[in-house]
């Protein structure tokens, strides 16, 4: 708690800044692209949002990993914060997606490979949180959501690759690839300061959730302990 | 019981389609998969819950057998009264739907493959719920995404009525690899769930 409630507001600051450096970038100085016109803006929010959907599922079961294997309490936290924010942040990419998919494609929503595995990992996100709010008594609703954490985290390689097998017209990856980015770089820019700059606001929601999680474990410890005087 | 929610489900959709024979027997692969893996949701909720109300389950897992060979005695017998009736149940299903006569084998097939994944997937849902009083909805709705490659794996392999070749043969191939790896991953998560819902 003193070491979160040390690094919240650095972290708040740092995310603010660099998502209004990287808006300025984003609306301002970079180009339209030649082919998609002034609506590749929307790209640099967008996907930011999808990096940081799936990253928040990676926190969600790194974490449910350490809580099952060295149940350090923390773990439990940390899980159970990151699922609402990973969740929102996925559910952000497919509403900008949709947004860019109107003038684009031509239509709000397609069954293509991504969007759809996108959707089921939005799906994993509400089961999860459902299974959280339905199991009243803490520590076995941790155990339980741990480990339907980390067989959704298995088993989102196979969605996603059967989702892929089934029909794909979304662009393939142009940032991480082996032959290097292959975008622009006045397009990099603005696109690596959102990213980092949402980057440090899930940080920081997941430090503000975290905390609030931990004063209502203890608030009930104490509710516990009174009542049984 | 199963078994005669897959029928009606079946009997309702022409009525929600429109009688097109032509149509319905085009889309007739993956309506009966849906209905499937509808139908087999719905017994899940009973396959731990009745033993771990009862003390059964605590009993099972003092006992000499590891709890995931108990897991995987129950899933069996899950699937052999829910997965393999639904299953047999399909070529007569088939013919209402107009199925074309060349796709009943690789669709038999491909559900006899499948099914067991379902029953394994299955049962962590079930697992996760079993102290909850209404368990099998949320159960249903945590599994249905684990649900999905079995599905996209079991249309394709019933799509162009040629059982060993072509994308029909990969796909099988695929979904005979989803089965095994939620043999598994399937039990061991199962059992998991169970001891953390027992200790509480």
């Amino acid at each position: 708690m003193a070491f979160s409630g040390q690094v919240l507001w650095p972290f708040g600051v740092a995310s603010f800044v660099l998502i209004a450096a990287g808006l300025w970038f984003a609306l301002i100085a970079s180009p339209a692209d030649y082919q998609q016109g002034e609506s590749v803006r929307i790209m640099y929010v967008h996907v930011p949002m999808a990096w940081l959907g799936m990253f928040g599922y990676m926190v969600m079961a790194g974490a449910s990993l350490v809580a099952l294997v060295f149940r350090h309490p923390l773990a439990d936290v940390a899980a159970k914060s990151a699922a609402p924010i990973g969740a929102v942040f996925c559910f952000l990419a497919l509403v900008t997606g949709a947004i860019w998919g109107k003038p684009m494609w031509g239509t709000w929503w397609v069954w293509d490979a991504r969007l759809t595995s996108m959707l089921i990992l939005l799906f994993l996100y509400l089961g999860y949180i459902a299974l959280w709010a339905t199991i009243e008594e803490p520590v076995r609703a941790g155990r339980a959501a741990a480990v339907l954490a980390l067989i959704g985290s298995i088993n989102v390689p196979i969605i996603h690759y059967s989702v892929v097998w089934w029909n794909t017209l979304h662009q393939p990856a142009s940032v991480f690839r082996v032959d290097g980015p292959q975008i622009a770089s006045a397009m990099l820019t603005p696109l690596m300061l959102m990213a980092v700059g949402f980057t440090f606001l899930f940080v920081t929601l997941l430090m503000v959730r975290m905390r609030g999680e931990i004063l209502k474990r203890r608030v009930r410890a104490l509710l516990l302990a009174a009542a049984e005087v | 019981m199963a078994v005669f929610f897959f029928l009606v489900v079946i009997t309702l959709l022409p009525m929600g389609i429109g009688p097109n024979l032509n149509l319905l027997g085009q889309i007739a692969p993956g309506l009966l998969w849906v209905a499937l893996l509808l139908s087999s949701l719905l017994t899940l909720d009973r396959l731990f819950q009745a033993d771990f109300e009862d003390g059964t389950l605590e009993v099972l897992t003092l006992g000499h057998l590891p709890l995931e060979l108990t897991v995987v005695a129950k899933i069996m017998a899950h699937w052999l009264t829910t997965g393999l009736p639904l299953v047999v149940a399909t070529p007569l299903l088939g013919l209402l739907l107009n199925l074309g006569a060349e796709q009943f084998e690789p669709l038999i097939l491909a559900m006899a493959i499948g099914t067991p994944a379902l029953s394994l997937m299955g049962s962590i849902g079930a697992a996760l719920t079993v102290s909850l009083r209404r368990g099998g909805l949320l159960a249903s709705l945590l599994v249905i995404p684990f649900y999905i490659p079995v599905l996209i794996f079991g249309v394709a392999a019933a799509g162009d009525g040629e059982v060993l070749s072509g994308a029909a043969h990969q796909a099988l191939l695929l979904l005979g690899a989803v089965t095994l790896a939620s043999l598994v991953v399937g039990p061991w998560a199962a059992a998991a769930a169970l001891r953390a819902n027992m200790r509480g």
